[in-house]
């Protein structure tokens, strides 16, 4: 500089006062910016979180409405023989409709009884069933259990409908008369909502839950994790550490870097083809969504994985390869081990990541009506994502709540999976 | 290294046991506009006790049928469920795989014009529905852009609002018949486009000048937007009508109310037919398949009071279901 403006006077730094002034307000500036940007992100977020609890914690609570069952001996084992398969195959259904006639006001006739009763949920006769096949000595007996309302009279007292004669309103006023009475019984009460967490998938809103979804979510990313680490953390490995830097590994590394990219849904078009057609795995199965999603955050952990050992600082391998130790020994005792932290939040990432898809999994029949809990990896199951995508499409209201509920059950999972990757950055980090 | 060749191992031990495992449970894919009903069916089938739960997919109608026509065999579904009859394209290739199907119709789905429930009543007819959402329309003979703004432009009778209307994507079963029950037949009845050559096909074209909004494939959420919209209208499944009547209500198109009792006696006419195919070649070695027809065609389940008209179907007339559901029944071979 000082060459090619020969003649320039040397400036000294311009310290008046306008200046120092000029360049506090630009860091001011920056500042605000910053933190501008930081609260907008906060308020979507917190906007987001609003709506969705908001919406969704009324799912977490039922309306229970208390019946006097009378489990009438002639109805379930009218021949006395009380072995289990008898006692399974019995008429449950006409025991609880003639113990929640009962409950009708006098004179109703057959015709209207159809407004009374569904107030009712039909799981009634399963919770009577049940009952009865857990206890037998009680036939003969009249037993008060608290059963589930029908969603819409869960709806009504949530205060999400109403009632009306006019067919604007799914209730009509002689349920809601019902309702009224049944409240001032003292009959009905608002209990937790344990179906929810119990139950799979149901097409009745109020015996729905998303424990299938949880187990299949559990097994699917567990044959990812599986799947992923060991394979990740070698390639990682052989390519940061081993391979010779050639046309060939520049090559695969742009590949790796481009399959991180690749939308989704491509990876469930291979599973089909590959998994589905290939190895003949069943569809809609843990096995093969597991390793549609291995595939898929594969790349994500390849590269997460190559980071964390880029920054193992070269004169720990040098110190290693000093005193003696082979290229497998330096990796294996001491670089491995500290690129560890950074590795596995890499790929707690890439699960979390997994965990939110569910586009891949269209293809290879994930998104299904499952209502078992799967018990095995080739067991057809469903994941978080796809369930709340399957009741977000609905059209029973109480399906809507629900709906929002299971996005916080995958927000809490998110949040559990991010917090391990956390503690365990905290726990294993070291600085140098 | 030892977890790498521990974890194969897990993966091979799984493939071998999954290959080797019988299949006992139906699987069915398909439609998602069946997908409400057909689940429904499959959860009280369930429930019977004697046979596993079905597994039900959401494919779509045309995705499931290219499953269902793949071939024959454990790895491929037992049914297919449709909201629209298989066409020829689709028998080809069931025939080229030699699956052998059976056609049951199990009723009707009727599709609104709807807006919210604040907003005034709307009689409208198909011609006028095409008129404002078509691309191209005829003014003094000639095909132009459609040039209307607001609905009153079309006719007086029509409130002085903006057109616009929400609706699914063209890749939406629901789209499709939206477009030959009210695009197509209300095109024919406008003399002016008949002339000019407007038939069929060429009157399927929808505006793209924000009149026609393509709003998703989930009618949830097509209902939430025309409820926060009270001026627009919107076009979705006569079930969403029914589940949300608190919050919309369906326009009167040519003079009729879209309401069950309408559409099950044939009088509101914009509705489709619903159906299932079953894979006959099944029948036998996948357990339930018969039985689960059954169940699906009994009064209980797809009549007038059945649990199915609950969730939204429209049942076919008496006498058609009684015909459909023994037909059902005998599994008789659909050919084409």
């Amino acid at each position: 500089m000082i060459n090619a403006l020969p003649t320039a006077v040397a400036r000294g730094p311009n310290l008046s006062k306008d200046r120092i002034k000029k360049r506090y307000a630009a860091e001011a500036r920056y500042k605000f910016y910053g933190l501008a940007a930081i609260s907008v992100a906060i308020l979507f977020l917190a906007i987001l979180l609003v709506t969705i609890v908001g919406k969704g914690y009324s799912a977490f609570v039922q309306t229970a409405i208390a019946i006097d069952v009378n489990l009438d001996k002639s109805l379930i084992d009218s021949d006395n023989k009380g072995d289990v398969e008898t006692l399974t195959q019995a008429d449950y259904r006409a025991v609880v409709r003639a113990s929640l006639r009962n409950l009708f006001p006098a004179g109703v006739t057959r015709g209207q009884e159809r407004d009374y009763f569904s107030v009712f949920s039909e799981s009634a006769q399963y919770d009577v069933q049940k009952l009865v096949l857990n206890n037998p000595s009680l036939i003969g007996t009249t037993q008060r259990i608290w059963v589930k309302s029908a969603p819409d009279i869960d709806m009504l007292r949530k205060g999400y409908v109403g009632a009306a004669d006019d067919g604007s309103q799914r209730l009509n006023l002689t349920q809601k008369a019902f309702y009224d009475k049944l409240v001032a019984d003292g009959r009905v009460r608002t209990q937790f909502n344990t179906t929810f967490f119990t139950a799979a998938d149901s097409r009745e809103a109020e015996q729905a839950g998303v424990l299938g979804a949880i187990m299949g979510t559990f097994m699917t990313l567990a044959v990812t994790l599986i799947l992923v680490l060991p394979i990740g953390i070698a390639a990682a490995v052989y390519l940061e550490e081993f391979a010779p830097k050639n046309r060939w590994t520049d090559l695969i590394e742009v590949n790796i870097n481009n399959l991180a990219a690749v939308p989704s849904i491509v990876f469930g078009l291979l599973g089909v083809a590959v998994l589905l057609q290939w190895f003949g795995m069943p569809r809609s199965a843990p096995i093969a969504g597991g390793v549609v999603l291995a595939l898929l955050v594969l790349p994500t952990i390849i590269i997460a994985g190559r980071s964390a050992l880029k920054a193992v600082p070269p004169s720990i391998r040098e110190a290693a390869l000093g005193v003696g130790a082979s290229r497998l020994q330096t990796i294996g005792h001491h670089v491995l081990p500290l690129a560890m932290p950074g590795i596995l939040t890499g790929t707690i990432i890439g699960m979390a990541h997994a965990l939110g898809e569910s586009a891949p999994l269209l293809m290879i029949g994930m998104v299904a009506f499952v209502v078992d809990v799967p018990t095995s990896l080739t067991h057809a199951s469903t994941v978080l994502p796809v369930q709340i995508f399957l009741w977000a499409d609905a059209p029973e209201r109480a399906f809507e709540e629900r709906t929002s509920a299971a996005i916080m059950v995958l927000l809490v999972f998110l949040i559990m999976m991010n917090l391990v990757a956390i503690l365990l950055r905290k726990k294993f980090e070291r600085r140098w | 290294m030892t977890l790498k060749s521990l974890a194969l191992a897990a993966a091979a031990t799984v493939l071998v046991v999954s290959a080797a495992q019988a299949r006992d449970q139906i699987r069915i894919v398909g439609s998602s506009t069946v997908y409400p009903f057909s689940t429904a069916v499959a959860e009280q089938f369930g429930k019977g006790g004697k046979f596993k739960t079905p597994v039900v997919e959401s494919t779509g109608t045309g995705g499931g049928f290219k499953l269902f026509c793949a071939g024959i065999g454990e790895g491929h579904p037992d049914m297919t469920n449709a909201s629209r009859a298989m066409n020829k394209s689709e028998f080809a290739d069931c025939e080229k795989n030699g699956v052998k199907i059976t056609e049951v119709k199990i009723g009707y789905d009727g599709i609104v014009f709807a807006n919210a429930k604040n907003a005034p009543v709307t009689n409208i007819n198909k011609g006028q529905i095409w008129l404002g959402l078509a691309k191209e329309v005829p003014v003094n003979g000639k095909l132009v852009a459609n040039p209307y703004k607001n609905w009153s432009e079309i006719d007086k009778s029509l409130p002085n609002e903006k057109i616009e209307v929400l609706g699914p994507p063209p890749t939406s079963g629901t789209r499709d018949a939206f477009v030959e029950l009210v695009m197509q037949d209300g095109c024919a009845e406008i003399p002016a486009a008949k002339e000019l050559g407007m038939t069929g096909a060429k009157c399927a074209a929808m505006r793209e000048d924000g009149g026609w909004v393509d709003a998703g494939e989930n009618d949830n959420l097509i209902v939430q937007k025309v409820v926060t919209t009270p001026t627009a209208f919107a076009v979705f499944g006569y079930s969403y009508l029914d589940q949300n009547s608190d919050k919309i209500k369906g326009a009167n198109i040519e003079g009729v109310v879209p309401t069950f009792d309408n559409i099950a006696s044939g009088k509101y006419k914009v509705s489709r037919p619903l159906f299932f195919y079953v894979k006959q070649n099944h029948v036998g070695s996948i357990p339930g398949i018969k039985e689960f027809v059954t169940e699906f065609s009994s009064e209980k389940a797809w009549g007038m009071d059945g649990y199915l008209s609950a969730k939204g179907l429209i049942p076919l007339p008496d006498a058609e279901r009684k015909k459909s559901a023994t037909a059902a029944q005998a599994l008789a071979p659909f050919t084409m």
